[in-house]
């Protein structure tokens, strides 16, 4: 044992050693730590948020801010562990200057108080915790996407508008899940007919499709990102649920990057996203046309996010003057989010969380056959999320 | 309106049974007759799943598919044996623990380098897409149906293999003394091979099926290979008819655990802590099943050796 332990401690002095060897960023550069799902039922939100990012980085020149752009990338699995070993060796080696990419809440939250001691500025392109947005907010976090609740609220809105009396809600069991059905009850005031949180990666959801036919609902609302939604929606529509039984779902169930493998099944349902691929503006269709140019399919809300990232950086580093180590100037750019966004007006809350609009979309077939959102209706104009008020910043 | 519910719930706990059962029924034999501690059988599991993706695409038709995966499995096991896992039954445990979980990181690996990371979605053959009223009231989903059949057929076919046929008659005779069937003549290699192979073509058929209801991705072997483990200590190690058994019964406790603890705890409990705590003890009841079947039986339900 004793010598086992002679190893470890060889092994942390030489590893300290090789960091302090290479602690200096080039001049010149700005590093940023992409922490994303590359693999399993996620990863088809990674591939998205990594590749609207570079799509940007390389609109931009290889630049962010005219510094040169280093993005170091680094596939999550969607596990804390893996999540935060990557942030560590990117915080504490490889010296980033700027974090995004990932994805899940729990990853989130677990690696925040790592960016935070690395005085690392975390720009998420995804995930929006509630914990984030209220009473833990963070100096060093920005929401580039959203807070969880604000897809949710906006469908409760609509299912309560539509006057349905019961609606059974399902989502994960881990802290975006419960962010998003809470989010829906918010809005939603009619009776509650089951409130189910299954197994984050859970696959086969026979049982509860079963338990939720015997509860005879008005309506039904889901939030299943990645594979889970393609598996649920897919099996819902094998138990020969589709147009029995009304379905909704945020613009998450129902997104580009999973549309394809649902195929028919999803054909016709209503959702609500901060971000559609036919907004119209100058920035959108860019984005929409060079995405689909790139990689040969369309872009989800998840790539939109990371673009806007992207683009945020971009601005926040050119408001600072370009000194990364100002971090207080850098936050002072960050905040003011003078870039121009692809789902349109863009600002920042006081828990650096963003005020948008959120919309109703149908999922449609175009011309090409290919499956994808089209925009309905406004839900929401300028919508703030509930707990900036619990934030001290 | 309940009962309706609870007749659908043991179907789809069947259904996980049926699954369950075409893994340990291969994975049984190799511990029971090789002596063999296999770690890697899930990987077959994922092999079958990813050939039949791949033939289902080449070939446009999702049976065809899947009856082109099962002997390509079979030769990929047979390699296996050939290769790695022959090298492994004169060595202790710990040793082969450490070799067959050497072969996980192989295939995964393999996987995700020859498929890419990312899942796969099978769709169900046009024909099986829909539902059937099994009874008056209660549509189910028809490629489920499918799955329980063919697991059943599957079931028939190895009882009448392992009873009724010359290797079968081998195969009991190594499950059950494998150094006097030795002794007695019996080409221990070959069977060995044999029996490996047959086993990752029961598995790559396990595989091959969940693709359409689950999704084909890397490490999809890993999660069924704990529950095909506590299958075959629950069957009794070397017994197809305990597979049958243990399977069923793994099934069922974990799909009927998952529907009743919830909505029991829901009326003590808010439903985000009942559902969260339902699920956790739902998935703990197999293993309370397992500790209950070794506590009145220590060698499973139908242990192979005497």
């Amino acid at each position: 044992m004793l010598s086992i332990k002679g190893l470890l401690v060889a092994g942390v002095a030489a590893a300290a050693l090789v960091t302090a060897a290479q602690a200096s960023a080039a001049e010149g550069e700005v590093r940023i730590g992409m922490i994303t799902t590359l693999s399993g039922p996620g990863s088809s939100l990674g591939n998205d948020v990594r590749d609207a990012f570079a799509l940007a980085v390389k609109e931009l020149g290889g630049k962010l801010g005219g510094l040169k752009a280093v993005v170091l990338e680094g596939d999550d699995q969607q596990k804390p562990e893996v999540a935060k070993e990557l942030a560590t060796r990117m915080v504490e080696k490889d010296k980033i200057d700027f974090a995004t990419g990932i994805i899940w809440s729990n990853l989130a939250l677990a690696l925040m108080p790592t960016f935070e001691r690395g005085q690392v500025y975390f720009v998420s392109a995804n995930a929006g915790p509630s914990q984030l947005a209220g009473k833990q907010c963070n100096p060093y976090f920005f929401s580039a996407s959203y807070q969880n609740d604000g897809q949710h609220e906006a469908m409760g809105h609509y299912v309560q508008a539509k006057g349905y009396k019961r609606v059974y809600l399902m989502a994960p069991n881990y802290p975006a899940g419960k962010d998003g059905l809470n989010g829906f009850k918010r809005f939603y005031a009619g009776e509650v007919a089951g409130e189910v949180y299954t197994q984050v990666g859970q696959l086969d959801y026979a049982a509860e499709i079963a338990t939720l036919k015997a509860a005879k609902p008005d309506a039904v609302f889901v939030f299943y990102p990645g594979g889970m939604g393609v598996n649920f929606v897919k099996q819902w529509h094998q138990a020969g649920l589709k147009g029995q039984v009304p379905l909704f779902g945020p613009g998450f169930t129902f997104s580009e990057d999973t549309l394809a493998a649902m195929g028919d099944a999803a054909l016709g349902t209503l959702n609500a996203a901060q971000w559609s691929p036919d907004i119209d503006n100058a920035e959108n269709r860019t984005f929409v046309a060079g995405f689909t140019a790139a990689y040969g399919r369309l872009p989800s809300v998840y790539a939109s996010q990371a673009y806007d990232a992207a683009k945020l950086i971009d601005a926040a580093i050119r408001k600072s003057g370009g000194k990364l180590a100002d971090k207080d100037a850098l936050r002072k750019g960050l905040k003011a989010a003078e870039f121009k966004s692809v789902r349109g007006a863009f600002k920042f809350g006081a828990n650096q969380f963003p005020i948008q609009n959120y919309y109703l979309r149908e999922v449609i077939k175009d011309d090409k056959g290919r499956y994808l959102n089209k925009l309905k209706s406004v839900v929401f104009t300028e919508h703030k999320d509930a707990y900036s008020v619990e934030c001290g910043m | 309106m309940t009962s309706l519910l609870l007749i659908e719930q043991s179907l789809n706990g069947l259904q996980l049974g049926v699954m369950l059962f075409l893994m340990a029924a291969g994975l049984t034999l190799v511990f029971g007759i090789m002596d063999l501690i296999h770690l890697s059988h899930g990987s077959f599991y994922m092999v079958g799943a990813y050939f039949t993706a791949t033939f289902a695409r080449l070939t446009d038709s999702f049976v065809l598919g899947l009856l082109l995966a099962l002997p390509a499995v079979a030769v990929v096991g047979m390699a296996v044996e050939l290769v790695a896992v022959r090298r492994l039954y004169a060595r202790d445990h710990l040793e082969q623990v450490l070799g067959t979980f050497g072969l996980i990181l192989f295939f995964n690996e393999g996987v995700r380098m020859l498929w890419g990371p990312q899942p796969i979605f099978l769709s169900p053959p046009a024909a099986l897409a829909g539902t059937v009223e099994v009874l008056p009231g209660l549509p189910y989903p028809a490629f489920r149906l499918a799955i329980l059949a063919v697991g059943l057929a599957v079931a028939l076919a190895l009882w009448g293999l392992v009873n009724h046929t010359r290797l079968g008659m081998l195969v009991r005779a190594g499950a059950s003394n494998r150094a006097m069937a030795g002794a007695l003549g019996v080409n221990i290699p070959t069977l060995f091979t044999a029996v490996f192979g047959l086993g990752a073509a029961l598995a790559g058929l396990a595989g091959g099926m969940a693709g359409p209801v689950l999704a084909v991705q890397v490490g999809m072997g890993e999660s069924i290979l704990i529950l095909t483990f506590v299958v075959i200590v629950i069957g009794g190690i070397g017994s197809i008819r305990g597979a049958l058994v243990g399977a069923v019964l793994v099934g069922l406790v974990d799909t009927l655990a998952r529907l009743m603890l919830p909505s029991l705890l829901r009326t003590v409990l808010p439903p985000s802590q009942a559902d969260g705590l339902g699920s956790s003890l739902a998935s703990m009841g197999i293993y309370v099943l397992m500790a209950a079947v070794l506590a009145v039986r220590p060698r499973g339900l139908f242990p192979a050796r005497g």
